[in-house]
């Protein structure tokens, strides 16, 4: 096809990790090349060693791993062999990279203009003058509002979007021939990363560069790749232009990546509207106030403002939203893990707001909740039966009888009866969601709250542990609260769908209506901004 | 910025009054007539004395009486009067406040320097023998008593070697004037100041090369070498800026212990500030000098923390003052 | 356990440090039976030198008293004073930065208050107030060290116990209905102790530091020997006799060492794996 050379030769790049790894290459013989205007999307999920060959072709692996066989061929040299001097000469003016975290990435003590400045210093070029100048238009260029401001202030004071396009602004200061994309939007909103995504395939058509785009997301790759470099355990498993992979995958890997990602296609479901209600959640209200001291004012942040929903008997609410738009403060509202200013949670007949103390802990086995982060949902120092069993034994259960039904709980979520003994650090992410999810049914609940359980897992296991839920939810008539940003997860898992944004509930319908005919203006951009919704997308 | 200072003056005068009203219940908790207690052990002596002591602080009305007029009399800079040196306690401590000043004024500027120099070069070279040499001695200098420091010291440079004064602010009798007197100060100014400065410059050390270190880590760090700048500015402008806020902090949280070493360095180098009156009031028993001098370095301490506070907010832009 | 004490040995600051303490402890507590010569006591003529006399290697003080004996008894002290003030620090420190760091609101406002106070004024002067105004005795000064230890303390818990009662498995206990108590004392304190256990063995060096230099200026039990007490009674013969001022110092700075050493080595073997987890 593209009989243009490549701006970038990788060679069986062979990267060794430390002694006592899980294995002894993170990237086991790599090739792959970039060629100018073309975006090469390297997907994998985590430990795929993807974000190492990203930072192997800029020189900045960390000094834990060594490079011990292969060639990187740009611009006639093999950069494997440059030395620091070499490598300075080219790091942003020929070969620039932007990260995942916009906020950490940025120096916080100095202004972001003078951190554009800094490229053309770094190479010594332009007066100071003529740096502040291009900064500044710089800024302007990658949409950056109100340049001006933007350019004088630090980087706390700017949202996420901002500090990447900050970001992508300095990368591209001295117009290299090669970007290195380090999944630079998974950090960001759904909508934000639309814009960001957008961003960056109009500069690199405008400029012609050659992309390495990293990420786990097969959605964004439909949208921007041009070839698609899937990657497992270090080794390639497959690659070719996008269109192919995705309609024709070869590799086992591949197509089991492509059906573990959700379709945007909500299965139909069937109505309940007869069921009773299990949960009621009517006017809550709930305004984060911080003081300002005795000078100044307090600043105030709506989590939630009027809230108002049901969920019924067997049913799963999603409450989707971005960040800040107050859904994670509802889910801990409901839960009572934070005292809502106004409002009134039921479930079933019982006021859980009037509730406290003693009487409320009575009641906190019929609703539980199952956390986002499996490293953190978790006591380090205490072994599986304990917390599975804590609960149940604070109830009054005898504790011999409340290991036992661990044991039957770990069953059921598909983990084997000696996990009981072991520590949570033994266990992998999606190990340890599944003991969330036996700890969340310990206490025989009539409603799970998830909050995010699924977001911090890889695709494939995602899928495992959102069928576990949909199994176990029709097993024991269970009703769920499902909080998630990622719409797709939604379609799939919920009958009806709250859009939340700034604490309130813009639209609440049917999943399949939501996603059919969307009203508000704001759900209309949401479902807009999923990435990978184009023909390309997913093979369903 | 200027409503933060008023509110942290605001606080301070809160709280240097809860410590004279601690003051107040201190004199009661000691064994004994309060009365004899405030006159100390020389105008213990002088019934005529604590008599006086006795009326003015109307030690025989009731105790909020009592702690109204002890409070008044402290805010209207009155702290008491010592027998034993015949002369008003304000009027002590304002004689000799300006050596103290200029003793943990210089131990502070000479420990934050060598500190973060000898901190910065040990992160630099962090694993060679230059490192582990920094990191033993900062370790040793931690780990001994100002007072053994200072006698060490005198032990060296004035007995053994006769390099230095060992004791006083200036050579008595030799009556410089200007230069000549500047330079004798300063003379006497090297030991007790290096005495005090020691110990903290190993903190500053070993703050510094742990925070360097860690700021090193820090993904804006990968980015600017992203960007193809040297080492050198790297270390100076991203490293070294973001690596010394925690010693700023640090910094506050030792004034007070910088004040408490100035009482045994001028202790043992007799020199003439609050700290040796400090040690006079305790061997002379003469409790109204002790507590006086214990107001002003709480409000010395107090003032400190403030500008240290000020200098941070002022270096890191996440801090907001008043909008 | 068995791993906490694998990665103590592995590092050469706990090792080293473990060996000084174990020597000091050992001395302590032995050394008085196996050298039962009264340090109060005039053995020999005054200002003897050491390394001259075998029954008093050390040498004599001003008034004939063996050095040697006075520094086998002064560890006692100073073992002893640092590790009951810091015991006594920890049990008020560590409650109140618990209650301060977990109920928050109210109760967070006036601990903090009722701690900052204490962390403003200047530790060695009130110490020195305390002793002196309450008399000189062990006990005396156990408290005063005590009084001016326990604000870092209460901070420290305080800040562990905020980031911990955040952490998401607390909030899966609040959510299982456990009590208060059992949150505080089965969740959250056995994961903050780490930062504390380091802190204590720091403290303990303070503590002893502080004691000695309480005796120099003539404010320790006028009973026991202590180190600093030695310093300060050998400072007016220092040109004559230097090693009653230097022995005594370096036991000083070798226990101050060791326990620094231990806390370094402590930080080490219990801060949290920098694990690969799920990355």
């Amino acid at each position: 096809m593209m009989t243009a050379p490549p701006a970038v030769s990788i060679r069986n790049l062979r990267i060794a990790l430390p002694k006592g790894a899980e294995r002894p290459f993170a990237v086991d013989g790599v090739s792959l090349d970039l060629r100018p205007g073309k975006i090469v999307c390297v997907v994998g999920e985590s430990g795929s060693g993807k974000s190492m060959c990203a930072h192997a072709l800029m020189g900045l692996l960390p000094d834990t791993v060594s490079v011990t066989s292969g060639e990187i061929q740009f611009e006639g040299r093999d950069l494997l062999k440059l030395d620091d001097d070499g490598w300075r000469d080219l790091r942003g003016r020929r070969l620039a990279m932007i990260f995942q975290e916009p906020m950490t990435a940025l120096n916080p003590l100095m202004r972001i203009g003078d951190q554009m400045a800094e490229m053309f210093e770094a190479h010594g070029l332009l007066t100071p003058k003529e740096r502040r100048a291009k900064a500044l238009s710089l800024a302007r260029e990658v949409g950056l509002p109100d340049p001006e401001r933007i350019v004088r202030a630090y980087p706390h004071q700017l949202s996420g979007g901002q500090r990447q396009r900050a970001m992508i602004a300095m990368a591209l200061a001295l117009e290299p021939a090669v970007l290195v994309a380090d999944e630079p939007t998974t950090a960001l909103d759904v909508t934000t990363q639309a814009q960001i995504l957008k961003l960056i395939r109009n500069l690199q058509r405008n400029r012609n560069m050659a992309v390495m785009f990293i990420t786990h997301d097969f959605g964004v790759v439909a949208d921007i790749a041009d070839q698609v470099v899937v990657l497992r355990h270090g080794k390639v498993v497959e690659e070719g232009p996008a269109a192919i992979v995705f309609s024709e995958p070869q590799h086992d890997y591949t197509k089991a990546l492509l059906a573990a990602v959700p379709s945007m296609d909500p299965p139909g479901r069937a109505p309940l509207d007869d069921q009773a209600r299990a949960v009621e959640v009517i006017g809550l209200d709930k305004t984060y106030v911080t003081s300002g001291g005795w000078f100044r004012e307090d600043r105030r942040v709506d989590a939630a403002r009027a809230v108002n929903f049901n969920i019924l008997k067997g049913e799963t609410l999603g409450l989707v939203g971005e960040s800040g738009s107050g859904k994670s403060s509802v889910a801990r509202l409901v839960m009572r893990l934070i005292e809502a200013d106004r409002g009134t949670v039921r479930i079933g007949e019982t006021d859980l707001t009037q509730l406290s103390g003693k009487a409320l802990r009575a009641e906190r086995h019929r609703i539980q909740m199952i956390f986002q982060d499996p490293f953190a949902s978790l006591n380090p120092r205490r072994k599986i039966g304990s917390i599975i069993a804590d609960g149940p034994i604070a109830a009054g259960t005898d504790p011999k009888v409340a290991l036992d039904r661990a044991r039957d709980l770990l069953k059921m979520v598909g983990l084997d009866a000696g996990a009981l003994e072991r520590y949570p650090h033994e266990f992998s992410g999606g190990q340890r969601q599944r003991i969330g999810i036996a700890r969340a049914l310990a206490l025989e609940p009539e409603i799970i709250v998830a909050d995010e359980a699924v977001s911090a897992l890889d695709v494939s296991v995602q899928a495992q542990v959102l069928r576990l839920l949909e199994d176990l939810k029709a097993r024991l008539g269970l009703s769920m609260l499902f909080i998630t940003h990622d719409l797709r997860v939604a379609a799939q898992i919920c009958d009806r769908i709250a859009v939340m944004q700034r604490g309130a509930i813009v639209e609440l319908k049917p999943t399949a209506q939501l996603f059919a005919a969307p009203e508000h203006a704001y759900t209309r951009e949401l479902l807009a901004a999923v990435p990978g919704q184009k023909e390309r997308a997913p093979a369903a | 910025m200027l409503s933060f200072v008023a509110q942290r003056v605001l606080k301070g005068v809160i709280v240097l009054l809860a410590i004279v009203v601690l003051n107040f219940f201190l004199i009661r908790l000691a064994p004994g007539d309060p009365a004899v207690v405030m006159a100390g052990e020389a105008g213990a002596s002088d019934p005529v004395f604590v008599k006086q002591l006795r009326e003015k602080f109307g030690l025989d009305k009731p105790l909020p009486e009592q702690l109204l007029i002890y409070v008044k009399g402290v805010v209207s800079l009155d702290l008491g009067f010592s027998f034993r040196q015949q002369a008003p306690v304000a009027k002590l401590i304002g004689e000799r406040l300006p050596a103290t000043l200029l003793l943990t004024l210089t131990a502070f500027a000479i420990s934050l320097m060598l500190g973060i120099l000898f901190g910065t070069f040990a992160a630099r070279f962090a694993g060679t023998f230059l490192d582990t040499a920094i990191t033993v001695f900062a370790l040793i200098f931690y780990a001994m008593p100002i007072f053994w420091v200072a006698l060490m010291g005198i032990l060296l440079f004035s007995v053994t070697m006769d390099w230095l004064p060992s004791f006083g602010y200036e050579t008595v009798g030799a009556n410089l004037t200007g230069f000549a007197h500047a330079v004798d100060v300063a003379k006497h100014l090297i030991m007790p100041a290096m005495t005090l400065g020691l110990f903290f410059m190993a903190t500053y050390t070993r703050m510094t090369r742990a925070s360097m270190l860690e700021v090193k880590r820090l993904d804006f760090v990968k980015t600017a070498r992203a960007k193809g700048l040297s080492d050198a500015v790297i270390q100076r402008r991203h490293v070294l800026r973001n690596a010394l806020l925690p010693v700023v902090t640090l910094a506050g949280v030792h004034s007070g212990t910088l004040i408490g070493g100035a009482v045994i360095t001028e202790t043992v180098f007799a020199w003439p500030g609050i700290g040796r009156l400090m040690y006079d009031a305790l061997l002379q028993r003469d409790y109204n000098l002790l507590l006086g001098v214990f107001v002003i370095c709480s409000a010395m301490v107090l003032i400190f923390n403030l500008i240290t506070d000020l200098v941070y907010r002022l270096v890191d832009p996440r801090i907001e003052f008043a909008s | 356990m068995k791993q906490f004490w694998k990665s103590m040995l592995k590092s050469p600051s706990g090792v080293i440090g473990l060996i000084i303490l174990v020597l000091a402890i050992s001395i302590a507590v032995f050394g008085p039976m196996l050298f039962p010569n009264s340090p109060w006591r005039m053995v020999q003529r005054p200002f003897l030198p050491p390394f001259t006399l075998s029954t008093v290697p050390l040498g004599t003080d001003a008034l004939g008293r063996d050095v040697f004996a006075g520094m086998i008894f002064g560890a006692r002290v100073s073992l002893l004073v640092g590790l009951v003030s810091t015991l006594v620090a920890l049990l008020v420190g560590v409650p109140i930065g618990a209650m301060a760091g977990y109920f928050g609101g109210k109760t967070d406002d006036a601990l903090m208050r009722f701690t900052e106070f204490f962390q403003t004024i200047p530790s060695f002067a009130l110490a020195i107030v305390l002793v002196a105004i309450l008399q000189p005795s062990i006990y005396s000064i156990v408290a005063s060290i005590a009084v001016v230890s326990w604000p870092p303390v209460a901070r420290l818990v305080r800040g562990e116990v905020l980031s911990l009662r955040t952490r998401e498995y607390v909030q899966a206990a609040v959510v299982t209905g456990q009590s208060n108590t059992w949150i505080i004392l089965r969740e959250i304190l056995p994961n903050a102790l780490s930062p504390v256990i380091v802190l204590a063995s720091l403290m303990v060096a303070t503590a002893i530091l502080l004691e000695s230099s309480l005796a120099f200026l003539g404010l320790g039990d006028p009973n026991l020997i202590s180190w600093g007490y030695m310093v300060g009674a050998g400072r007016t013969v220092i040109r004559q006799a230097w090693w009653i001022t230097v022995f005594p110092g370096v036991a000083i700075l070798i226990s101050v060492l060791g326990l620094n050493l231990i806390g370094e080595g402590l930080n080490d073997a219990l801060n949290p794996r920098l694990s690969r987890e799920g990355r």
